[in-house]
């Protein structure tokens, strides 16, 4: 099952050239609602004023050079690693998701465009990508996400929020669930969870103006903004990161050595001794 | 002064929800993000301003006395036990930057471990003394420790 491509079967019945039109279809109607959901929500609006009123508190001009290392920092560190999650179990979950449905959606693109699959190891990263996002997802949904029983809601009650997250599941699920019941010769339900895979498919891609689907876009540029004005000192009126140990920031403020000493140890987590789950 | 949230920031963690001691952060089900449920009822406390690990809340003047936006930010580091503020005038010019420790010894360790004390005798229960309060308040070595008694002083005014 795992090496055998599950497209190359389902062309006898639907022609290369419809499923390739299906792939465009869905990359069109991504960007078209990524463009729409900036519209609506005016998120580029927000964001360029929001980047203006800090460059004017800002203390130091970034110039472009530092730039471009900020974007190789961001990059090599919110993009890639999701260093932006402070609770472990979240960012490797994050993560399995992420690359999962990276590897599944360009692997799914290599068969349908016709990439030799003989060796088998482009439909074995399609079954891998396809598991890691539903064990990511899985996880996420099962034990992670927002405490919905805090608000009365039970944990099956699906609502606009979990659109995004419960179709990727969809299609994750009925996608490796189809790719079995045709490698074990199950004629019929095999057609039954291709549908399904479809179905769920065609709602991910086709929902991105009301689904959080556009924040792997907008996420990046915002994370590359706090960067930006942490390294202009503006840091969205925050105060900085002190070093405790520095000889210049317990002169001005004494009662660090005074009362933690020159050199404060580790004071353990505090309130992050716990995860919040007593509302 | 009611606190607000900013959404694109905001994670759903709970942390606010958890910790507002007029149960006014809740999560928003459209969304799954925390939100102010009620601002009138808000007595700017910051517990949950602190206690937000992405620092999405913030805590909004009203226009009438802060029409020039002010801004009085928070941060709160409990792994190196100090919290930091920003405080910005609304005139723009005094931006003014305070830390101080909030605590000395590691999260936990001052926990009193009530399982493994002996139980109190009948004579402590009747006694009108509180659990371990002569040894707190050490009246048992002299007198009450003052600042004068440890050698400190006080120090007038504000002295960071």
């Amino acid at each position: 099952m795992m090496t055998t491509n599950p497209f190359s079967e389902l062309s006898a019945l639907i022609s290369a050239d419809i499923m390739q039109g299906y792939i465009i279809l869905m990359f069109i109607l991504v960007v078209l609602g990524t463009v729409l959901d900036m519209m609506h929500k005016k998120s580029a609006t927000y964001f360029f004023e929001n980047a203006k009123k800090q460059k004017k508190a800002a203390k130091r001009t970034v110039d472009g050079g530092e730039k471009i290392g900020l974007l190789v920092k961001t990059v090599a560190s919110e993009v890639i690693t999701s260093s932006e999650f402070c609770y472990t179990p979240r960012r490797i979950s994050h993560l399995l998701t992420m690359y999962g449905f990276i590897i599944f959606v360009v692997t799914t693109a290599m068969m349908i465009f016709g990439a030799d699959t003989s060796s088998g190891t482009v439909p074995m990263l399609w079954h891998i990508g396809a598991l890691m996002l539903a064990v990511g997802g899985y996880w996420f949904w099962f034990f992670i996400r927002v405490d919905v029983a805090a608000e009365g809601i039970k944990w099956y009650q699906l609502r606009r929020a979990d659109m995004f997250v419960v179709s990727l599941l969809a299609m994750s699920t009925f996608g490796l669930i189809w790719s079995y019941l045709q490698s074990g010769g199950v004629s019929g339900w095999d057609m039954a969870f291709f549908v399904l895979f479809i179905a769920s498919s065609t709602f991910l891609f086709s929902t991105v103006l009301w689904s959080k689907f556009a924040h792997m876009f907008f996420k990046p540029a915002a994370a590359f903004q706090k960067r930006v004005t942490k390294a202009d000192g503006s840091r969205e009126n925050l105060p900085p990161d002190y070093d405790l140990s520095d000889p210049a920031v317990q002169a001005k403020f004494p009662d660090i050595p005074e009362y933690m000493g020159k050199n404060p140890s580790y004071m353990g987590l505090g309130i992050k001794r716990e995860t919040p789950r007593h509302y | 002064m009611p606190t607000f949230v900013y959404m694109t920031r905001c994670d759903g963690c709970g942390h606010c929800v958890d910790i507002c001691p007029s149960d006014i952060m809740h999560i928003d089900k459209v969304t799954r993000r925390a939100y102010n449920i009620e601002p009138n009822m808000c007595w700017e406390c910051y517990s949950c301003v602190k206690a937000c690990p992405m620092n999405a809340i913030d805590v909004r003047g009203y226009a009438d006395f802060a029409p020039l936006g002010h801004s009085v930010r928070v941060k709160r580091d409990e792994e190196k036990g100090v919290i930091a503020w920003r405080i910005k005038f609304r005139n723009g010019e005094k931006d003014m930057e305070l830390l101080a420790p909030i605590t000395t010894k590691p999260w936990g360790t001052c926990i009193p471990k009530l399982a493994n004390v002996q139980a109190p005798t009948q004579e402590m229960r009747n006694s009108q003394l509180l659990y371990n309060e002569p040894k707190y308040i050490r009246f048992d070595d002299g007198d009450i420790h003052t600042l004068e008694s440890n050698g400190l002083k006080m120090k007038a005014g504000v002295y960071y």
